[in-house]
């Protein structure tokens, strides 16, 4: 069984972003960028999943820059088995890519796609579902844990108040939550043979997708700065508070 | 309590600049060491001693490793030995051995960054993994082929742990007096017989194996360090097929209560109480000392990039800590409140010497490396004998110096915190603590500056010292053009510098046949001299290549032009001191001498 996951460059979780002066964005030139932190959850389930046998073939995938290949070389040296960058400069927006992965999914007949549930930059979270909606499959959305068989895929869900059970016929899109699993470290060899692992270029055009942005960004703003907390002298005080100043109960 | 984060954009700096990756990709030895594959490995390395290393820091200062003694057992403090296993099952132990030993034969200038990280997040820890290296080094070096076959692999594959048995009571930094025994057996093995002490991971729990070097002595060698040999004593002996056999007759019996390294157990070893350890000779017999030595530059680099390691982490922490403690208010601004300590100008002078002193330190540890990786791979046996020269005149300056350095960046990380660097908790004592033997084991520093100024600079002739004079002085000819400020600053102050430093290796020159007595009394101080001069000329060298760049419209204008900035500090403070240690040089020593021994 083939297995397709994408990944995403975004920047690196340690990094304080700042936003732009004219606050189109934030500031991205310079930074640390690694792979979306839900998306080593996505390749380390398909690599777990080949060891144990029931995947064959495990096919990274990203869209973005040119450098994305070092993201696509960073899933290959956790063990996915070869990458394809769909490259592009313009500014991807979910529903772009998930036509992207359509294509390709088109290209590759996966029976599984895993996909991070969403990307720590924008925390858009539309991704898998828009690309479960394009192909006509079946979503399992927010992972816990996976079991894969020859045709069904039954997965743990983490929803409000609890965990959710759903068994999917495959062709199916999972995509992962933070308690998946632990993504391993690369190993330093795998990390020197993930080198010689094949890397296919891909341009949008050539998979026949438009991906003009549908979406306009007005302006991005920085979160209003924490206030100090205050200490209250009683349980009576603090309700009081909660009802008339904050307004929350 | 901040966390560690490898400072892997200056690494890259570094790379593209004092150390060429590039360039040493280009040769086939290298071929593997492309940009895209360090990097990728340089990202993996940081991820690991930020996430697995940095947070066992504390916790194993303040637990320590544990002895039993019933079972002669050492074992290491809460988290170690996973991280261990995880250090191995990542292949850390094999980056830097040959391929064909099962390595993976990445350059010294790869590893000495993720060195640098593992030792930065917990010097404790590197120290295990910084002995097998040199274990292995010596036998590469010297050992038959089977002794390559029996344990190479098994110590780059991280499955075994490797140490270095040289101290005795009565033999620290002169081995010449090691009296441990080698007796001679039937069947070509050796039954070793003695005391090593202060042995770093003598006994532990993280591997299966423990593969001691010993140094000891055949019954009839000639004294003196003509007759001193080499020994492998596994703790377990190896059958024919591999697989572990006896217990050898080698014992830790004690560990010591320390300053700093807690979580390291430094060991007291006792070797053939039960009839004799059973030991392999390395090489030939008497020549023990000789291989050491050339292994030792390895391990003695490794320690000196302990000082840039331990450096930075107490700078980074310093920083952090600045920037959040609110006192007293901005002398440029009386009326406004309380600020962060960072707005002080005191306070910024000791975080740039902090800075600058690591940045320099560490820059001039990678041309070294490179130097060494060049010495071994070039193609071109002129470019290789001069690169070699070049490396052993800079191992006892970047050892000396980086970690004497160490001492200053860590002491004003404390500073920098006030009461509260005192106080255990917050994490900037224990970098104090810590740095604290790098001046020591691996030959002091006082050793690293007789081996200098005697063997490095006086017995040849001050030919290797002099040529490195030559490049420096080309090099600030290439900074003349320069009109940046700052550069034109460093121009003139490293002129000044190089001027000192050759007045010094003149009068070494010069009094080291009539009144040696005199060059050994400024020995330490011109170890201090070229640190901060070579130091500087490399910091240098990557202002330079910053002022490319940002001409060229980089747009990374913060990081580049803070290159700028620290270079000017250090040129404008740290060379000072370079030209007031070639004055003690020249002029110290008849007031060092002249107090009688019995005065004291
Ligand atoms: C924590 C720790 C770990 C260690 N790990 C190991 C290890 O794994 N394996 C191992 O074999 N050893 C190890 N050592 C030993 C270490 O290498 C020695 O302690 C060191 O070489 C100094 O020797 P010494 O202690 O005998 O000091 P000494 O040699 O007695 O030195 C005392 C002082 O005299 C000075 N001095 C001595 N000779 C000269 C000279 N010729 N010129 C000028 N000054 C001189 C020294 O600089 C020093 O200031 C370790 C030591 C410690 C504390």
């Amino acid at each position: 069984m083939k297995i397709l996951v994408p990944v995403k460059r975004v920047v690196d979780y340690n990094v304080k972003v700042r936003v732009k002066p004219d606050q189109s964005g934030v500031d991205i030139a310079n930074v640390k960028m690694s792979m979306n932190p839900f998306c080593e959850i996505a390749v380390e389930e398909a690599v777990r999943l080949k060891e144990k046998g029931l995947a064959s073939e495990i096919v990274a995938v990203s869209a973005g820059v040119a450098q994305c290949q070092e993201t696509l070389r960073n899933a290959m040296a956790i063990g996915a088995d070869r990458g394809i960058l769909i490259e592009s400069d313009a500014e991807l927006q979910p529903l772009a890519v998930a036509k992207l992965l359509k294509a390709v999914v088109e290209r590759e007949q996966p029976r599984l796609v895993i996909l991070g549930k969403q990307a720590i930059d924008d925390d858009a979270n539309q991704t898998g579902q828009m690309l479960a909606a394009l192909l006509g499959w079946g979503q399992a959305t927010f992972a816990s844990k996976v079991e894969l068989t020859a045709d069904t895929v039954t997965v743990t869900r983490e929803v409000d108040g609890g965990l959710e059970t759903v068994a999917l016929k495959l062709p199916a899109i999972v995509t992962t939550d933070l308690r998946l699993n632990e993504p391993r470290y690369a190993t330093l060899p795998n990390i020197m043979k993930a080198k010689k692992k094949p890397l296919d270029t891909v341009k949008p055009a050539d998979l026949g997708v438009d991906v003009t942005p549908r979406l306009t960004t007005l302006k991005v703003e920085e979160p209003p700065k924490r206030q100090g907390g205050v200490k209250v002298p009683d349980v009576a005080t603090l309700i009081e508070k909660l009802k008339n100043e904050a307004k929350v109960i | 309590m901040s966390s560690y984060h490898a400072p892997t954009k200056e690494y890259r700096l570094l790379l593209e600049t004092v150390a060429p990756i590039a360039e040493l990709a280009k040769l086939p030895h290298f071929s593997e060491a492309t940009t895209d594959t360090v990097y990728a490995i340089l990202e993996e390395s940081a991820k690991f001693a930020h996430e697995v290393l940095d947070p066992l820091n504390a916790t194993g200062d303040r637990s320590g490793a544990r002895f039993d003694a019933a079972q002669h057992a050492v074992t290491t403090p809460e988290g170690f030995r996973a991280a261990y296993e995880a250090y191995r099952e990542m292949g850390g132990a094999a980056l830097p051995v040959p391929t064909e030993f099962g390595g993976l034969g990445m350059p010294r200038t790869v590893v000495t960054l993720t060195d640098e990280m593992m030792h930065s997040a917990n010097l404790s820890f590197g120290l295990m993994p910084l002995l097998t290296q040199g274990a292995i080094e010596a036998l590469l070096l010297a050992g038959s082929d089977e002794l390559k076959a029996t344990y190479v692999a098994k110590m780059a594959s991280g499955e075994w742990g490797g140490t270095m048995n040289l101290t005795e009571p009565q033999a620290g930094s002169d081995l010449a007096l090691v009296k441990a025994r080698a007796e001679p057996q039937p069947d070509g093995s050796y039954r070793i017989f003695g005391t090593k002490i202060f042995i770093t991971f003598g006994e532990h729990d993280f591997t299966e194996n423990i593969v001691h070097l010993v140094l000891a002595r055949l019954p009839d060698a000639p004294e003196g360090v003509k007759g001193i040999s080499l020994f492998v004593v596994p703790k377990f002996l190896v059958q024919p097929d591999g697989s572990l056999g006896a217990r050898n007759d080698v014992q830790c019996v004690s560990i010591e209560h320390k300053l700093g390294i807690h979580a390291s157990p430094t060991c007291v070893m006792q070797y053939g109480d039960a009839g004799g350890a059973v030991g392999f000779v390395v090489g030939e017999v008497n020549r023990g000392l000789e291989y050491m030595f050339v292994m030792m530059n390895l391990a003695r680099f490794g320690v000196g990039l302990q000082g840039v390691a331990l450096a930075e982490r107490a700078y980074q922490h310093a920083v952090a800590y600045a920037r959040e403690r609110v006192q007293s208010r901005d002398v440029g601004a009386p009326k406004n409140p309380s600020v962060p300590i960072i707005r002080h100008p005191d306070v910024r002078r000791m975080l740039l010497r902090m800075r600058a002193q690591t940045e320099a330190a560490r820059a001039l540890a990678m041309a070294t490396a490179c130097a060494l990786d060049l010495a071994q791979a070039h193609p071109d046996a002129e470019v290789r004998r001069a690169q070699q020269a070049f490396a052993e005149l800079m191992i006892p300056i970047h050892k000396g110096w980086a970690t004497e350095m160490a001492q200053d960046v860590t002491y004003q990380g404390v500073q920098v915190h006030g009461g509260m660097g005192f106080i255990e908790e917050t994490g900037a004592a224990q970098y104090y603590r810590d740095a604290r033997i790098t001046t020591i084991y691996e030959g002091t520093t006082a050793i690293q500056a007789n081996d200098l100024i005697g063997r490095k600079m006086a017995r040849e002739g001050g030919v290797t010292a002099n040529a490195l004079i030559g490049t420096m002085r080309a090099f600030v000819t290439e900074l003349a053009p320069s009109t940046h400020p700052h550069l034109i600053v460093a121009a003139r102050r490293l002129r000044e510098g190089i001027d000192a430093a050759e007045r010094a290796v003149a009068f070494n020159l010069a009094h080291f046949n009539q009144d040696i007595r005199a060059c050994f009394a400024g020995s330490v101080p011109m170890v201090k001299l070229f640190g901060i001069v070579c130091g500087g000329w490399q910091l240098a060298r990557v202002g330079l290549a910053a002022e490319r760049r940002l001409a060229a419209g980089d747009p990374d204008r913060e990081f580049l032009e803070a290159k700028l900035a620290t270079l000017r500090f250090y040129v404008d403070t740290m060379l000072p001191e370079a030209i007031a240690a070639a004055d003690v040089v020249v002029n110290g020593a008849e007031g060092t001498m002249a107090l009688a021994e019995s005065a004291f």
